[in-house]
């Protein structure tokens, strides 16, 4: 398929891993901040190709794995109520909160839909108005105009059934609480393609200097993450740190303006707590107050419950890359896929599940760190 | 969850701002998906698809250019294998 196919080419990515190997003097520890990012790099096994010359440090970017337990417990109260539907993206619903996931709640008879779109939510809504409809908005920018465009929509339908659980997550300020963070050993940083897509990289500007630190905008397939790594280890060897846009297919210095305008109307920034990480200084969006009557923290209040969190799950430290998910351990064993103490190894995102994946099998030693 | 999927835009369906769709055609399969954030995307432009919404539209240069300068490390039998533009006979 057409800008796939070609970003998967064996032979330039082998030649591309060539060219880090011999540009390379010294190892350097890259973080990938995405997820999505993570899965690709292990399960094309770049982490071990480039094992002893560049370490990749997996981020904290998996939406699902950082929203907060009392907004999945909040979620599930709603679902279990009569006449509300709660929807969201397939892998927000496999996560555990403090009892169970959103599936859990399903099985027992409440009412759980897996959308493709925030907009499928709005649509459901307008064909039950009978029924409260809720979507459980989680992801980063992203994802965010496409959960503000739903919004917009249900305003001009008029709908009063349609509301949001609103979980957006913000990246960067993610990336300056690991910078800040004492001990922190990220040489440089493979940013999210598709977040810059919407948001754009003139905001990296700033972080670079203060932080000189390389930040390389950098897509999904394998010639576009080693193409990123190249041009983080190459700004390395010539002690430089620059903003690089290796996915400039997609992502322009400015980003996507009129996404950003539709983001724009609907949310403002917020402070946010983020599972395992704690609470990161305007590390979320909110819905502003003039949609207010779509919060449906608002619309429906909250019963206060009393969080249950694993406490044999290390998935803070996996998140702030501090461990790998093999360190854990109760990682294979007591934590796998289908038993999960956290939410990276349910995600498809996930650290823990690409490891559980990819790596698990792999020969003593290649596990890329 | 940041993914996105490249496809081809075949029609568009609506124009308005904020329920603007077109359909869209992924490797064979066609989906209606929300434009509203693409509005500068023509008939058989690519697109990135995130969560039903168009975030981008792809630029065909932009995309080359990664092929092109890969030739600049040397090596370079096999760095000008098919960049987007040769990948694919386009009509």
């Amino acid at each position: 398929m057409k800008y796939l196919d070609e970003y998967r080419d064996p032979v330039v990515a082998s030649r591309l891993v060539r060219a880090i190997l011999q540009r390379a003097t010294r190892p350097w520890k890259i973080m990938e901040v995405c997820g999505g990012q993570t899965h690709n790099l292990l399960r094309h096994g770049i982490d071990t190709e480039l094992a002893g010359v560049v370490e990749l440090i997996h981020g904290p970017g998996c939406p699902v794995c950082v929203t907060a337990i009392e907004a999945i417990d909040f979620a599930q109260q709603l679902a279990a109520q009569p006449d509300v539907l709660v929807a969201s993206f397939g892998d927000m619903l496999r996560v555990p909160g403090s009892r169970g996931s959103l599936l859990d709640v399903r099985a027992a008879g409440g009412n759980v839909r897996t959308v493709y779109s925030p907009v499928d939510a709005v649509e459901l809504a307008r064909r039950d108005p009978n029924r409260q409809v809720v979507f459980f908005a989680v992801g980063f920018e992203t994802t965010a105009p496409a959960t503000a465009l739903a919004v917009l929509q249900a305003a001009r339908l008029g709908l009063d059934n349609f509301s949001l659980i609103v979980a957006h997550v913000r990246v960067q300020p993610a990336m300056e609480a690991i910078m800040s963070s004492p001990g922190c050993n990220v040489n440089a940083f493979l940013a999210a393609g598709h977040v810059c897509t919407v948001i754009g990289y003139e905001s990296y500007e700033e972080f670079v200097a203060r932080y000189h630190v390389p930040v390389v905008v950098t897509g999904f397939e394998p010639v576009d993450l080693l193409s990123g790594i190249l041009a983080c280890v190459e700004q390395l060897e010539a002690d430089e740190a620059r903003v690089e846009n290796c996915y400039g297919r997609s992502a322009r210095p400015a980003g996507n303006t009129v996404a950003g305008e539709v983001v724009r109307q609907v949310y403002e920034i917020c402070d946010r707590p983020w599972r395992g990480l704690g609470t990161i200084i305007a590390g979320g969006l909110r819905l502003k107050p003039q949609w207010a009557r779509f919060d449906a923290a608002s619309r429906f209040g909250g019963l206060p419950m009393e969080v249950i969190e694993s406490d044999e799950c290390h998935s803070g430290e996996v998140l702030a890359g501090r461990i790998k998910p093999s360190g854990c351990p109760s990682f294979g064993t007591r934590c796998t896929p289908e038993q999960p103490l956290g939410a990276p190894m349910v995600s498809s995102e996930g650290a823990c599940a690409a490891y559980f994946r990819y790596a698990l099998h792999r020969p003593v030693g290649a596990t890329g760190s | 969850m940041c993914l996105g999927i490249p496809g081809r835009v075949i029609r568009w369906i609506d124009r308005d701002p904020t329920f603007a769709t077109a359909e869209i055609e992924f490797d064979g399969l066609r989906r209606v998906c929300h434009l509203a954030c693409a509005t500068d995307a023509n008939v058989g432009d690519f697109v990135i698809v995130h969560a039903g919404v168009a975030i981008s539209r792809l630029d065909p240069q932009a995309a080359q250019r990664v092929f092109d300068e890969l030739a600049r490390l040397g090596d370079d039998e096999g760095w000008h294998v098919p960049g987007p533009e040769r990948a694919e006979h386009e009509p």
